[in-house]
C-alpha cells in the first residue's frame, strides 16, 4: 500500500513579482513501512515538501495523498495528525522553554483526544529511552540528544503511521547522532512506521533510508535506491557531484 | 620555529555550584602549519581558540604558564596592546557569517574598516585592497558585493567575505572556528579550498576548530583531539583513521558510512578515566 503519494507538486511563497517557486513539479511515492530520503543543498526545497504535507506551506498545487486520502489547502483535520507527525531540526527551538517534558507530552495526548494520559506519558518516555526521571524536567535541563528524544516522543504520542523527519540529527554531535538514528531505526521496526526524512548528509540518508530523491533548485533530479548510492552509481550529474563532495578521500 | 606556544592553558568559569573548568591544562605549539582541533560540543575546543585571543568574557578566567606569540606572552599584554594583536597578528573566523557581519553596514565599508584599522592609508587604497581581497576569495563581481548588505549575500559568500576580512590585515595566524559548519557540503569544500590556498600562499599558521573528523583529516597537517577540556590524543591528520584513543575511535565508528550496511551504528561508551587522564602535549 502507498503511504504517501505526491504528484506534480508545486509550492511557492509570495505573490506576483515576489514569488519564489520553492518546489517545482515534484513526484514521489512512499510505500507503507518504507523509509524515504530527500537530499539536497539548503534552498533546494526538500523541507518545503514536508511543510506542504503538514499544511505549513499553504500555497501549493498538485496532488498529495496520505494513505489514499487527497489533501487540499492548508487545513488538516484530526485524523491527519493521528496519521502524520513531524520532527523538526532544532530541538532547542521546537520545545516550549517553560513547559516540562510531562506538560509537553500530556498536552499533545490531550489534543489527540486520548485517555489514560498518565500511563501513556510513561510509555512514551520508555519508548524513546528516556525513563521516568526525565518526566518533570524543563528543556534547559536536557542535552540536545535528550531534547530530540522528547520531540520524537511528542510525534509518537498520537500513534501515527508516518513520521516526517526534518534533519533530525543535524544539530547534534556525531556520537549523539548515532544514538538518535539507532532509536529511529528501532522505533520504525517496533511500530511499523513509514519515514520521509530530509537531510543534507548523504551517509545518514543511505544509512536510514531504502530509497532517496535528490533535489536541486526545487526539482527532484533523481530518485534512486540507497544501494545505487552506496555503489556510487547515481545517473544524474548533480547526484554524482553531491556524492563526491561527501566522501572523504581515504 | 613555532609561531605560537601555549603551556598549561586553563579557562575557568566561576558558577554558583563552584568553579567550572572549560579548558584544563592544554599545551601545544603551532608552526607554519594547519592544526586541527576536534571534539564534541563542550569539549573546550572553541574556548581554547578564544582564550588565545583573550576573548573570554568576564567572569571567565584565562590562566596559563605562557601563551607566547613569537616569544611575546599574550597574557601579559595590556588590553590596548592586545587590540594590536587581534586582527593584525592573529585573526579569527567565526562559525556563522549571519552573526559576525554588521547587518546595517555594507560589506565594502566593513572590509575597508578592517584595512584602515591596522594600516594608515587613504580610503581609495583601502577600497582597492578590499576589492583585491574579495577577488582572492573567488568573488567574481566584487564591485557589486562591496555595495551589498550582509543579508543580500548567500551563506557561502558571507563566509568568504569573513575570510577576506580576516586576511586583509595580513595576520600571521588564522583561527577558524567551525568556519564551514553553517554551509552546504558542496560550498564547504569551495570555501575550504580558498582558505587553504591563501594560508599556504602567505605561509600562515592555521588553527582549524571543527567537530567534523573527516573534514579535519582532509584539510589539516596535525590534529588535536579534545575531550572534556583536555587533549586526549595528537596525531597526523592523514593517520586519523588509525587513531589509538578509544574516544577518537568511538567518534569515528559512530559515523554512518556509505561503504557499510550496519543496521545499528556503534554508540560511544564514555569511560570516566578519559577525563581524568592528564592532557597530552600537542
Amino acid at each position: 500500500m502507498t503511504a504517501l503519494e505526491i504528484k506534480d507538486l508545486d509550492v511557492w511563497f509570495g505573490q506576483t513579482h515576489d514569488r519564489v517557486d520553492a518546489v517545482k513539479g515534484a513526484n514521489l511515492s512512499v510505500m507503507q513501512g518504507e523509509s524515504f530520503g530527500l537530499v539536497g543543498e539548503s534552498g533546494s526545497g526538500k523541507s518545503t515538501i514536508l511543510r506542504a504535507i503538514t499544511g505549513l506551506a499553504p500555497q501549493w498545487s498538485g496532488t498529495i495523498e496520505v494513505e489514499g486520502q487527497a489533501l487540499s489547502g492548508a487545513k488538516r483535520d484530526r485524523v491527519f495528525f493521528r496519521t502524520v507527525q513531524m520532527v523538526f531540526q532544532d530541538p532547542y527551538a521546537s520545545l516550549h522553554p517553560r513547559h516540562t517534558v510531562d506538560q509537553v507530552l500530556s498536552e499533545t495526548l490531550h489534543l489527540h483526544g486520548l485517555d489514560n494520559i498518565d500511563i501513556r506519558v510513561a510509555g512514551l518516555l520508555d519508548d524513546v529511552g528516556l525513563g521516568q526521571r526525565f518526566r518533570f524536567r524543563y528543556p534547559h535541563q536536557l542535552s540536545g540528544g535528550q531534547r530530540q528524544r522528547v520531540a520524537i516522543a511528542r510525534a509518537l504520542a498520537g500513534e501515527p503511521d508516518i513520521l516526517l523527519l526534518d534533519e533530525p540529527t543535524s544539530a547534534l554531535d556525531v556520537s549523539v547522532q548515532a544514538e538518535v538514528l539507532n532509536l529511529l531505526a528501532d522505533l520504525r521496526t517496533k511500530h511499523g512506521l513509514t519515514y520521509l526524512m530530509v537531510s543534507h548528509d548523504l551517509p545518514v540518508i543511505a544509512h536510514m533510508c531504502d530509497q532517496l530523491a535528490v533535489m536541486r533548485n526545487g526539482e527532484i533530479v533523481e530518485v534512486m535506491s540507497s544501494e545505487t548510492l552506496r555503489m556510487g552509481n547515481p545517473r544524474h550529474e548533480y547526484s554524482q557531484e553531491l556524492l563526491r563532495a561527501s566522501v572523504a578521500p581515504q | 620555529m613555532s609561531l605560537l606556544d601555549i603551556e598549561d592553558l586553563w579557562v575557568r568559569f566561576p558558577t554558583r555550584q563552584g568553579v567550572f573548568d572549560a579548558v584544563r591544562g592544554v599545551s601545544f605549539s603551532l608552526g607554519r602549519e594547519r592544526l586541527g582541533i576536534v571534539g564534541e560540543s563542550g569539549s573546550g575546543k572553541s574556548m581554547t581558540g578564544r582564550a588565545i585571543l583573550r576573548l573570554i568574557r568576564k567572569p571567565g578566567i584565562v590562566e596559563a604558564s605562557h601563551v607566547n606569540l613569537e616569544g611575546r606572552d599574550l597574557l601579559k599584554l595590556s588590553e590596548r596592546e592586545m587590540r594590536e594583536v587581534r586582527g593584525k597578528q592573529i585573526s579569527m573566523v567565526m562559525q556563522d557569517p549571519k552573526f559576525s557581519l554588521n547587518p546595517v553596514v555594507t560589506v565594502g565599508e566593513q572590509l575597508m574598516e578592517a584595512y584602515l584599522q591596522h594600516n594608515s592609508g587613504s580610503k581609495s587604497r583601502a577600497r582597492k585592497m578590499a576589492i583585491e581581497m574579495l577577488e582572492n576569495v573567488s568573488i567574481r563581481d566584487a564591485e557589486r558585493v562591496m555595495r551589498a548588505y550582509p543579508h543580500e549575500v548567500s551563506g557561502g559568500m558571507g563566509q568568504r567575505i569573513m575570510i577576506a576580512m580576516m586576511l586583509i590585515p595580513n595576520p600571521k595566524i588564522l583561527i577558524a572556528d567551525e568556519p564551514t559548519s553553517a554551509l552546504d557540503v558542496s560550498v564547504q569544500r569551495q570555501v575550504l579550498n580558498i582558505m587553504d590556498g591563501l594560508v599556504k600562499e602567505r605561509g600562515m599558521g592555521l588553527i582549524f576548530i571543527s567537530h567534523d573528523l573527516n573534514l579535519v583529516s582532509e584539510f589539516c597537517d596535525r590534529v588535536l583531539i579534545m575531550y572534556s577540556g583536555r587533549i586526549v590524543e595528537v596525531c597526523e591528520a592523514n593517520k586519523l583513521h588509525q587513531a589509538q584513543h578509544p574516544y577518537t575511535q568511538g567518534l569515528l565508528n559512530s559515523l554512518p558510512r556509505l561503504d557499510d550496511t550496519r543496521t545499528h551504528l556503534s554508540v560511544l561508551t564514555r569511560d570516566p578515566s578519559w577525563s581524568s587522564a592528564p592532557s597530552v602535549r600537542g
